[in-house]
């Protein structure tokens, strides 16, 4: 399946009326201005599919499950079919060296040009040993194949910020992929999994524009993380009237009360699944009863428990005994100090007598 | 470190340090100022009406005839601050879980936007006094560093909570992470400074009432 890719849309059964639809939508998802939908539909009609090289390092699978999955069979599962996906363990039919065969070609074939997805943190421990493919460290597959691409995108908390692998103790010495590699466009799409939305609307970009879209300090797209759960979230308004549900069983949760109190991570998470939504913008976690996990953002396992409200104490106050016990300790010491230096003053005390004060 | 490490870290760790340097600051201070030991009183005790450590503690929360209109900020600017203070910590909901949370004890709040309305006065009332301090040239010879540094210490607090909740300036997770480290700078210096008349406050009033109430003088 080469050749443009409205072709392969249009084998598929896609209208171009649908696809021209997709095209604006993903332009004001991506807050871009209308024209941008038809140069982005032209450019992707005509596009050739882009290589795509994914290496799957320390990760689960679950940021696969969710692109491939989640939508299809959809647009954006589509859209993602026609990227000519050259190297992706979980989805290749090639196995072994053939697969590794298949790596080499992609790269050789489009030095330069690719565009390199990864998901999964990169283990630096035992230089690498913990995670390895064909013999080879992720560390070392990495600074192998960075070099040669165009941009890469780093996709899932743990390929962006190191994830759950990184979270303590870290005994693999997991690091994000922008700790290792400092010289090429790196776009974060941080989440645990991610939306593929957010996957599809940087490939819409890099096809329409050939640049990465605007990126945030934290190398997210300004798009998708520009604002945070919380700020978007349709339970906001029990939030700003103090209705907060206690339990996850109570009357406040029957009726959708805010989840602040539960530990939603909503206001300290910038992600658009409050807008984007789930499942084909069928429901999504808040909607469904639970509170952010904050998946999206750095070291959200370390965050101080997920069931704990974000104005409660992290951990649990250890020193706060041994700080009373040493409090009183030095009280008591104190004062026996104070009292010796009175009973000392009262000891050196000399009575004035009548004889002194003639003198 | 990014700014949910810096939250973590204020709520984790952070707190746990202040909240020890409070405790033994606190409890340093109260043994040792009880310790400190008085001789007995040997004189007979005269008995007067409103002559007692108990009387003293209400009739100083009260000002002295005709000091209202001599001195209006520092009485009225001082009422509103210090009712405000204490209707913003204990009665405010998201405090009231920290203190379930801490000490497992928990008690109904006021709703969020009267506390709103009240750390509006009570920043705008801190304001003022700090104008008068200022402006008055007595009160500000009798100044120290103490003064100003303690006056910083109770504003900050409350300044970076409203902005917090308001979503002001920064954004809500570094603004929280804010809030929470200045309360916990306010909770290090408290022992040591004269902030620490929020503990010894009633127990000096009670102290003093009690020795005049002995030699038949209500003050």
């Amino acid at each position: 399946m080469q050749g443009p890719l409205i072709d392969t849309l249009v084998r598929q059964g896609v209208s171009r009326r649908s696809f021209m639809k997709y095209c604006a939508t993903l332009a004001s998802l991506m807050a871009l201005p209308p024209a941008a939908g038809r140069a982005m539909a032209q450019a992707m009609a005509a596009a050739r599919r882009p290589s795509v090289i994914w290496l799957p390092f320390q990760e689960c699978t679950g940021c696969t499950e969710s692109i491939t999955r989640s939508h299809s069979p959809s647009l954006e599962g589509m859209i993602f079919d026609m990227v000519s996906l050259d190297y992706q363990e979980t989805l290749m039919a090639a196995a072994g060296h053939q697969a590794e065969e298949a790596l080499e070609k992609a790269i050789e074939d489009n030095k330069g040009q690719f565009l390199l997805i990864i998901d999964g943190s990169v283990a630096t421990g035992l230089d690498g040993a913990y995670s390895c493919i064909a013999g080879r460290t992720n560390l070392d597959l990495l600074k192998h194949v960075a070099p040669h691409a165009a941009a890469i995108v780093a996709v899932g908390s743990c390929a962006a910020f190191g994830g759950i692998p990184k979270a303590k103790p870290n005994p693999t010495g997991a690091v994000a992929v922008s700790d290792i590699i400092k010289d090429k466009p790196i776009v974060n799409v941080p989440g645990c999994p991610p939306i593929p939305v957010v996957m599809t609307g940087v490939l819409a970009h890099f096809l329409t524009f050939g640049s990465l879209p605007e990126l945030d300090r934290l190398g997210r797209p300004k798009a998708f993380y520009g604002e945070t759960i919380h700020d978007r979230c349709y339970r906001r308004p029990f939030y700003d009237q103090g209705k907060f549900a206690k339990t996850f069983d109570d009357e406040g949760a029957r009726k959708g009360w805010c989840l602040f109190e539960l530990g939603c991570k909503g206001p300290v998470t910038y992600n658009a699944c409050a807008t984007v939504k789930w499942n084909a913008g069928t429901s999504w976690p808040v909607e469904g009863g639970h509170g952010c996990l904050g998946c999206s953002e750095p070291d959200f396992w370390d965050g101080g428990g997920f069931y704990k409200a974000l104005s409660m104490p992290a951990d649990p106050l250890k020193m706060a005994a041994t700080a009373a016990v040493v409090g009183a300790a030095a009280g008591v010491a104190a004062s026996f100090a104070n009292r010796a230096k009175k009973g000392g003053a009262k000891a050196a005390h000399e009575t004035v007598t009548l004889a002194d004060l003639e003198k | 470190m990014n700014e949910m490490q810096f939250l973590t870290w204020v709520r984790g760790p952070g707190l746990d340090i202040a909240v020890g340097i409070f405790l033994l600051g606190v409890l340093w201070r109260l043994i040792e100022i009880y310790l400190l030991g008085r001789k007995q009183d040997v004189a007979p005790g005269r008995h007067r009406e409103g002559a007692s450590g108990l009387h003293t503690v209400f009739r100083r929360s009260v000002p002295p005839p005709g000091m209202v209109k001599r001195s209006p900020v520092s009485y009225i600017g001082g009422y509103i601050f210090h009712i405000g203070l204490a209707l913003i910590v204990f009665f405010f909901m998201p405090h009231i879980l920290f203190f379930k949370s801490v000490l497992g004890i928990s008690w109904p709040g006021l709703p969020s936007q009267f506390i709103d309305l009240v750390t509006v006065v009570t920043m705008a009332a801190m304001v003022v006094v700090l104008f008068d301090r200022i402006n008055k040239p007595v009160k500000r010879y009798l100044s120290t560093f103490q003064d100003w540094f303690t006056w910083t210490l109770t504003f900050l607090p409350l300044l970076t909570g409203w902005l917090t909740v308001q979503h002001l300036l920064l954004p809500y997770t570094t603004m929280l992470a804010l809030h929470i480290l200045s309360v916990e700078l306010l909770l290090i210096f408290l022992p040591f400074t004269k902030l620490f008349h929020a503990f010894t406050v009633f127990g000096s009033r009670w102290y003093i009432g009690k020795i005049n109430g002995h030699r038949g003088v209500p003050v």
